[in-house]
């Protein structure tokens, strides 16, 4: 039809032909979404298993004694920041600037990357120093599976982010991939705000004098 | 719809797609690699329901050698662990891998008519689904051929009974990743139904105007993207206690193995009406087509529906009751079970509202659809009973449970999924399902049904525990049970004449036209069996009963047809990649099920995760392999004949593809 003939030379006609749909939001975009409700309740469950049994057994190791505050806020604070690039990213692909896309995703991905060595560090941390393994105690189960899931779920973000940073470089890449690399933000996003909450459930509550 | 406009990838039919993966895109429809590379899904939909029948008959027979165990009391026709086996994989295999994908069969083939889609939003994703699907129950079955068989831990799998300790044997690993990958399978079928329905319906056709059945469809997929994450991650957390050392739910290291129960009825609860609804919609669309009358109370229904899913994830410690959860939490929770008997009620009282009055026609869909509402009363009834703390520490693990629950799954969800079976056959192969022999069917699905479950009801509240091998005589229960497995053997008469029958029909029944039962909505305005592309305009809907307006109503409420553009309409390309993605998961999860056995050369070699890593690898690849070919594309051309006379195609417009 007359969407692909203008598309050709028009991207910003590719882009708006994809919000023809019956609510106007991109499939793509609206299937996301989807996911992420999705995701919400798997993170939940395992924030919830990791809380119960903190709860139920609160001297079975002292996180406080164990946790490097400083280094996980650090690395807390670089997921933000990846944040803000990754939005960046989605801005400069909308405004067709494939130049701004190229820096900001490889930024994103440089700040995912930190995160992921910080993650990395703490485990081998905590195993060589502290002894605390998958099979130590059950503080070591849910803490280890809770921040390894998150970890995965950066992890195959940078992939995929990575992915589209290729394909830029390719004479595939067209105007309207940009919804491609928005809905991918959406995905970062999401992992990054689930970040925040393990931080502050996991991590800083810990340190709230009136709770331990 | 413009789902993809990957602009370079669309071809004019008869062209060959480019080459943009690793090999030419498969292009011939037809034949074994049709029906592998399909994305329709209306062949994805008939896939599922081949594959739900034969699970059917799978879970059915183990259900049968069950009956004969018990028939007599202190027989020894089975070994008490072929027992366990045998009820645990009856109930794994009644609820994932017939009931749910018999419904999905639906969902694929159905909804996308009713609301005047060309496709699903997704249909790669949708193939995906189906095969997931397939190789779960794979997985799944294979447990019976290895060294210790089947898994047999009940299908709700309560801790610590799972653990590496008690449960040495793969059965229960072939479970977890078995369940795993049907998860997976029925997550992305819900993304993909949810966008579909949300964003392709036909233009004109708002929520309050989407047949009922959709409409369930829409609620279901919304109940499986929110519960199966607590399974998922509870199997995730029972596969690292059995592998990799973790104390989720080991006793020993300070697991609590309640906290599975409450993971998987957080799952579970919602699952029972992720079973059910889907048979109200149709139940819904049945009664308003042979009543001759509207739906009564549509929004009511609708809201009904909403209100059950939105209770049904608030109620799951009513599994739990006699395990001492607390005054309160018992007492909340029994308050939020009987709340969902009004929802209920109200569907029940609008379902006999549409029949009030109306022309009845009994047709075997009709008579399935009034045995459902009959029989699924009689489960609701007994539901409430148990939803009172006190009567059900009486019967919790009794039969009166297992009658409960098959009256609910057999007489519900069953018989109006067989309902709907004769009812949209006509549309699946544009055959009649012979009214004569299925009604025979019914009465005797009907009777050994009744005959097999009633009786249970009377043992449970004579005290027989469910899940025991065999009983001792003088308990009084042999006459119960005898007749129970008298029954058994009746309905399964009744499934077997009711799939010769099918059979049969695909081969010789006979060729019907488009609209065999004057029925009302979307689906029946186009061929039966659908072409290829569904409908060869775009249609424009003004009422509820889109048909019934076309045929009776004023032409203000008539429906328009929009023809299509110059282009014709835009067809997706098959594709290799969701076979070969499954096969990758397949892969990955039978190493993980075979992590940590020794293997066949030494005892010392290990090489499960070796091959898990292989599996990953070839998702990966597939991954790769799929977002680079893209969703390609052609174009079909209608005869005009099919939408002769229907409005020009607007310049703007690029809706219809």
């Amino acid at each position: 039809m007359s969407a692909h003939s203008h598309a050709a030379d028009d991207p910003h006609a590719a882009l708006e032909a994809l919000k023809e749909t019956s609510t106007g939001i991109e499939n793509k975009k609206l299937a996301m979404w989807a996911f992420l409700a999705s995701d919400c309740m798997f993170f939940g469950t395992l924030i919830s298993t990791h809380l119960i049994y903190r709860k139920i057994y609160p001297d079975i190791v002292d996180p406080k004694a164990i946790f490097d505050i400083e280094l996980t806020g650090f690395s807390s604070f670089i997921l933000l920041m990846s944040s803000f690039l990754m939005a960046l990213s989605v801005s400069a692909a909308h405004k067709g600037n494939i130049k701004g896309v190229r820096w900001f995703l490889g930024g994103t991905i440089f700040f995912g990357l930190i995160f992921l060595c910080g993650q990395v560090y703490e485990f081998h941390h905590f195993v060589t120093d502290f002894g605390l393994t998958l099979s130590s105690n059950v503080f070591g189960s849910t803490f280890y599976v809770l921040t390894g899931t998150h970890g995965v779920h950066v992890a195959l973000g940078i992939i995929w982010l990575g992915s589209w940073l290729v394909y830029t470089f390719t004479d595939r890449y067209k105007a309207e991939h940009a919804l491609d690399i928005e809905v991918a933000g959406l995905y970062w996003h999401f992992v990054d705000i689930v970040w925040i909450v393990i931080f502050t459930v996991v991590y800083l509550v810990e340190y709230v004098p009136f709770l331990t | 719809m413009a789902t993809t406009a990957d602009v370079e990838n669309v071809t004019h039919a008869p062209a060959e797609p480019a080459r943009t993966g690793l090999w030419k895109r498969p292009l011939k429809n037809t034949g074994l690699v049709g029906w592998l590379t399909t994305v329709d899904h209306k062949k994805i939909g008939i896939l599922y329901a081949v594959g739900a029948l034969f699970f059917l008959l799978l879970g059915g027979v183990e259900a049968l050698i069950i009956r004969a165990q018990l028939m007599f009391p202190e027989q020894e026709v089975i070994s008490a662990r072929t027992y366990n086996q045998l009820f645990t994989m009856h109930g794994t295999t009644m609820i994932f891998l017939a009931v749910m994908p018999l419904s999905a069969a639906f969902f694929n083939y159905i909804m996308p008519l009713q609301i005047g889609a060309r496709d699903v939003a997704f249909p790669r994703m949708n193939s995906l689904g189906l095969w997931c699907f397939i190789f779960g129950g794979i997985i799944l079955n294979l447990s019976w051929f290895f060294p210790g068989g089947a898994p047999d831990v009940g299908w709700f799998a309560y801790a610590p009974l799972t653990d590496r300790q008690y449960s040495p044997d793969i059965g229960v690993d072939f479970w977890i990743m078995g369940l795993q990958i049907l998860g997976i399978a029925s997550l992305v079928g819900s993304f993909n139904f949810i966008t579909t329905i949300i964003n392709m319906r036909a233009p004109g056709l708002s929520m309050m105007r989407l047949p009922l059945f959709t409409w369930m469809t829409l609620i279901t997929s919304f109940l499986v993207i929110l519960a199966f994450p607590a399974i998922t991650i509870a199997l995730i957390q029972l596969m690292f206690d059995r592998h990799f050392g973790t104390f989720f739910f080991n006793v020993e290291g300070g697991g609590k193995p309640i906290l599975w129960q409450h993971l998987f009825w957080i799952f579970g609860h919602p699952e029972v009406y992720i079973l059910i609804l889907p048979a109200m919609g149709i139940i819904s669309e049945i009664l308003p087509v042979f009543s001759r009358k509207p739906l009564f109370g549509y929004p009511l229904i609708v809201f009904s529906g909403a209100v059950i899913g939105f209770l049904g994830f608030a109620v799951w410690s009513h599994h739990m009751f006699t395990t001492g959860l607390g005054v309160i939490a018992t007492t909340a929770f029994a308050f939020l079970t009987m709340l969902i008997a009004i929802p209920t009620g109200v569907k029940i009282f609008n379902w006999i509202g549409t029949m009030w009055g109306g022309r009845i026609r009994f047709t075997t869909p009709m008579l399935f659809s009034v045995g459902f509402i009959w029989m699924f009363m009689m489960g609701g009834f007994t539901g409430i009973m148990h939803s009172s703390p006190p009567v059900d520490a009486q019967q919790q693990d009794t039969y009166f449970v297992v009658a409960h629950f098959h009256y609910v799954l057999i007489g519900g969800s069953l018989f109006a999924l067989f309902a709907g079976i004769y009812f949209w056959f006509p549309k699946v192969t544009g055959k009649m399902m012979s009214e004569f022999v299925g009604k025979i069917v019914f009465y005797v699905m009907f009777i050994g049904f009744n005959l097999a479950f009633f009786p249970m009801h009377i043992l449970g509240m004579t005290g027989m525990p469910r899940r025991t091998h065999t009983y001792k005589s003088g308990m009084g229960w042999e006459q119960s049970n005898f007749w129970s497995t008298i029954g058994a053997m009746i309905l399964g008469l009744g499934v077997a004449l009711f799939v010769i029958q099918i059979i049969y029909t695909c081969f010789r029944g006979r060729r019907t036209n488009g609209d065999p039962w004057d029925a009302r909505t979307l689906e029946w305005v186009t061929d039966s069996p659908p072409k290829e592309y569904n409908f060869a305009y775009t249609p424009v809907v003004h009422a509820r009963d889109q048909l019934w307006e076309n045929k009776h109503g004023p032409d203000s409420r008539k429906m328009e047809r929009i023809a299509p553009g110059p282009h014709g309409i835009h067809m997706p390309d098959q594709s290799w990649w969701p076979l070969i993605l499954a096969i990758g998961l397949f892969i990955a999860c039978l190493g993980m099920v075979f992590h940590g056995e020794p293997a066949w050369w030494g005892e010392e070699a290990r090489y499960g995760l070796g091959i898990t890593i292989c599996g990953l690898l070839i998702t990966l690849g597939s991954i790769y392999g799929w977002a680079l070919e893209g969703p390609g594309g052609f174009h079909l051309h209608p005869d005009p004949k099919e939408y002769d006379g229907a409005l020009p195609a607007p310049e703007s417009s690029h809706g219809h593809h």
